[in-house]
């Protein structure tokens, strides 16, 4: 018992446990319980035939080079649907060195007013 | 005196004067030749390191050293340069030569066959002594110095690749960000030393009595040292800079950055530390909330914008953004959780201190991510010559080692265990939650944000068929794979053994930069 409360006391954070040893063992253990599980797999499958292929609903798996998707588009629903928030925060983005001032400017106010200067 | 307490007692001079020496030398060395030039700063950067190694042990053994220019029977108040380093003092400038001794020998491969390396590497030292200073000095004044010569460094140097257009306007506004920052420090330095006759700090954080002045003073440091740190709405100069600056460089300019939290830290917590904890404790709860308002819009602002970036320097500096915002949560939290009895007397729940080491822990993790993918993209950068994500895929192919550095780089920047950015990002997320749970649901949200932003970046320019280009790619040479693998080893080690890294440096650091007390009195008591 008082080796489980010093194991406790010593994983504790404060609001929860932690400690990466036992992560990084709780990643091995899974992985071998990964590797055990697949030996349990078939092995009467025929190597190099279509059973290897993916099933696409019947239509014809294309090459990676026709498939790869560059960087632009990755996300592109995530970013349409937020484009409210998008097109606030790139308009604080101008890129010129005068609008740098004013916000440093409206900053400094900002703590004229709320540490009571002004 | 034997010749070792003799290098003790001067090593806080010679930390920064060796590598000042060494930038005039520079060009000298260099008419011997390049190699010769090469070995030269890396081995004085070392040399520095192991001054440095001495000066940091003995602070931690023994506690804080001053060292005063010029004279050892000093009678305060009066101008003359004084250093003084404690634990806090020691984790920055670790973190400056820690940054400059990799990108150093990152830049041996990666500047090769480029003109101009005489001043390059005259410049990148000259960053590296003014960094030092600024976080060695107990003086004023001469943290205003020295954050003067960091600007005419870094501008200079992100400029160095004067082939790319880009570079003129991201120096332009770094110097004009960097020039308005300095003249505040230094009028907000005039106004402290019209009223107290003096620009020591710790005699300075004795005589502080809050008067009208002083306020505006702090509301200048504060705005000051802000805009230099890159917190959000002041961040805009950050991303040309980082972005534009060659990647050996943009990881040392990131700890010129460092320094200017340093200060923001030095001035919230030592300058003002008896003000905020004795004069008016409110002041404390209004600066904190102040700083977890602006912490939180880094945050978002950062990530956000990293996510549609489609250059890839640019996108790893608003991803550096963000994370400037998680160091700054943290800081606030602490002066934001005092709690004021009805006697006026102040105090801070334990948690407060946890979201203070948890910051400074995260400055040292932040340097290490987001340096590791900034050496990472550099590296693209060498082999393909190209920077635009939707020109590069499947780098995996020809650059496994790089591959391999990325996906650290990307779990750990995104606070993934078990590495080291989870360490620290978990530290802040617990103490947060106990100030404001909402805080901390945005700063987890934020960081599987982080997440995405990065699997996108390795999906793109990893992932895929081999790049169709007539060039054979080839990984990178050794030097870079070294400086980016210190960086990698770095990560996993502090990762796995937090507690070591916490005990021996962070707390002793969070401790000194709290105690502001002993601060004031190794300075006054040692006179």
């Amino acid at each position: 018992m008082n080796l489980v409360e010093s194991l406790l006391e010593k994983f504790s954070t404060g609001s929860g446990f932690w400690h990466p040893i036992l992560w990084i063992l709780a990643f091995v253990f899974i992985f071998l319980l990964i590797y055990v599980l697949r030996m349990f797999g078939r092995k009467d499958y025929k190597k190099n035939t279509d059973q290897e292929q993916p099933f696409l609903s019947g239509n014809i798996e294309y090459s990676s080079d026709q498939t790869h998707v560059t960087a632009s588009n990755l996300y592109w629903g995530f970013i349409h649907s937020m484009r409210s928030v998008y097109t606030v925060v790139t308009k604080i983005h101008t890129g010129d060195a005068r609008d740098y001032v004013i916000w440093f400017t409206i900053i400094l106010a900002v703590l004229f007013v709320i540490l009571e200067v002004v | 005196m034997n010749w070792f307490d003799n290098l003790l007692v001067h090593s806080p001079a010679l930390v920064v004067a060796t590598p000042l020496l060494a930038a005039f030398l520079t060009p000298l060395v260099s008419r011997i030749g390049d190699t010769a030039r090469n070995i030269f700063v890396v081995v004085m950067i070392a040399v520095t390191s192991v001054v440095f190694g001495i000066l940091g042990f003995d602070v931690l053994v023994h506690g804080p050293r001053i060292y005063i220019f010029g004279d050892s029977n000093l009678v305060l108040p009066v101008v003359r340069i004084l250093f003084e380093v404690d634990a806090f003092s020691i984790l920055f400038a670790s973190i400056a030569l820690l940054l400059a001794f990799v990108g150093s020998i990152y830049s041996l491969s990666f500047m090769k066959n480029q003109d101009g390396l005489d001043k390059y590497y005259t410049l990148l030292l000259l960053l590296l002594t003014s960094i030092l200073g600024m976080v060695l000095t107990g003086d004023l004044f001469n943290f205003f110095v020295f954050l003067e010569i960091s600007c005419i460094a870094s501008c200079a140097l992100i400029a160095f690749w004067v082939h790319r257009a880009e570079v003129f306007e991201a120096a332009f506004k770094y110097i004009v960000v960097s020039s308005i920052a300095a003249l505040f420090v230094l009028f907000a330095i005039g106004l402290l030393y019209a009223q107290y006759n003096a620009l020591n700090i710790a005699t300075l954080a004795n005589l502080l009595q809050y008067t009208y002045l002083d306020k505006i003073t702090l509301v200048l440091f504060l705005g000051a040292l802000a805009l230099k740190a890159g917190l959000a709405p002041l961040h805009l100069w950050l991303p040309d800079s980082y972005g534009e600056a060659p990647p050996s460089i943009t990881i040392v300019i990131m700890g010129a950055t460092m320094a200017s939290a340093y200060g923001v830290l030095r001035i919230c917590f030592t300058l003002y530390g008896s003000v905020f904890t004795t004069i008016t404790p409110q002041t404390s709860i209004i600066v904190g909330w102040f700083i977890i308002a602006l912490a939180v819009i880094t945050i978002i602002l950062g990530i956000f914008m990293a996510l549609r970036q489609r250059d890839l320097m640019r996108l790893i500096a608003f991803a550096a953004v963000g994370e400037i915002g998680y160091i700054f949560i943290g800081v606030g939290v602490r002066l934001a959780s005092a709690t004021i009895d009805t006697a006026n007397n102040i105090s801070y729940p334990a948690y407060s201190v946890v979201a203070l080491q948890g910051s400074i822990f995260h400055i040292f993790n932040d340097i290490l991510d987001i340096g590791l993918l900034f050496l990472v993209a550099g590296a693209i950068y060498y082999v393909t010559k190209k920077r635009t994500l939707d020109d590069l895929q499947g780098l995996a192919h020809h650059m496994k080692f790089s591959t391999v550095f990325f996906i650290i780089g990307l779990f750990a920047v995104s606070g993934m265990p078990p590495f080291n950015g989870f360490d620290s990002k978990l530290m802040l997320y617990e103490s947060t939650f106990q100030l404001n749970p909402i805080l901390a649901i945005i700063e987890i949200l934020f960081s599987i944000l982080l997440l995405a932003v990065f699997v996108k970046v390795f999906y793109a320019v990893f992932m895929g068929p081999k790049p169709q280009t007539p060039k054979v790619l080839r990984e990178v040479p050794k030097s870079m794979l070294v400086a980016m693998g210190f960086f990698a080893g770095l990560i996993i080690f502090i990762g796995v053994f937090p507690e070591f890294f916490l005990e021996t440096i962070i707390q002793p650091a969070a401790h000194a930069l709290l105690n502001h007390t002993q601060y004031i009195t190794t300075v006054l008591g040692g006179m």
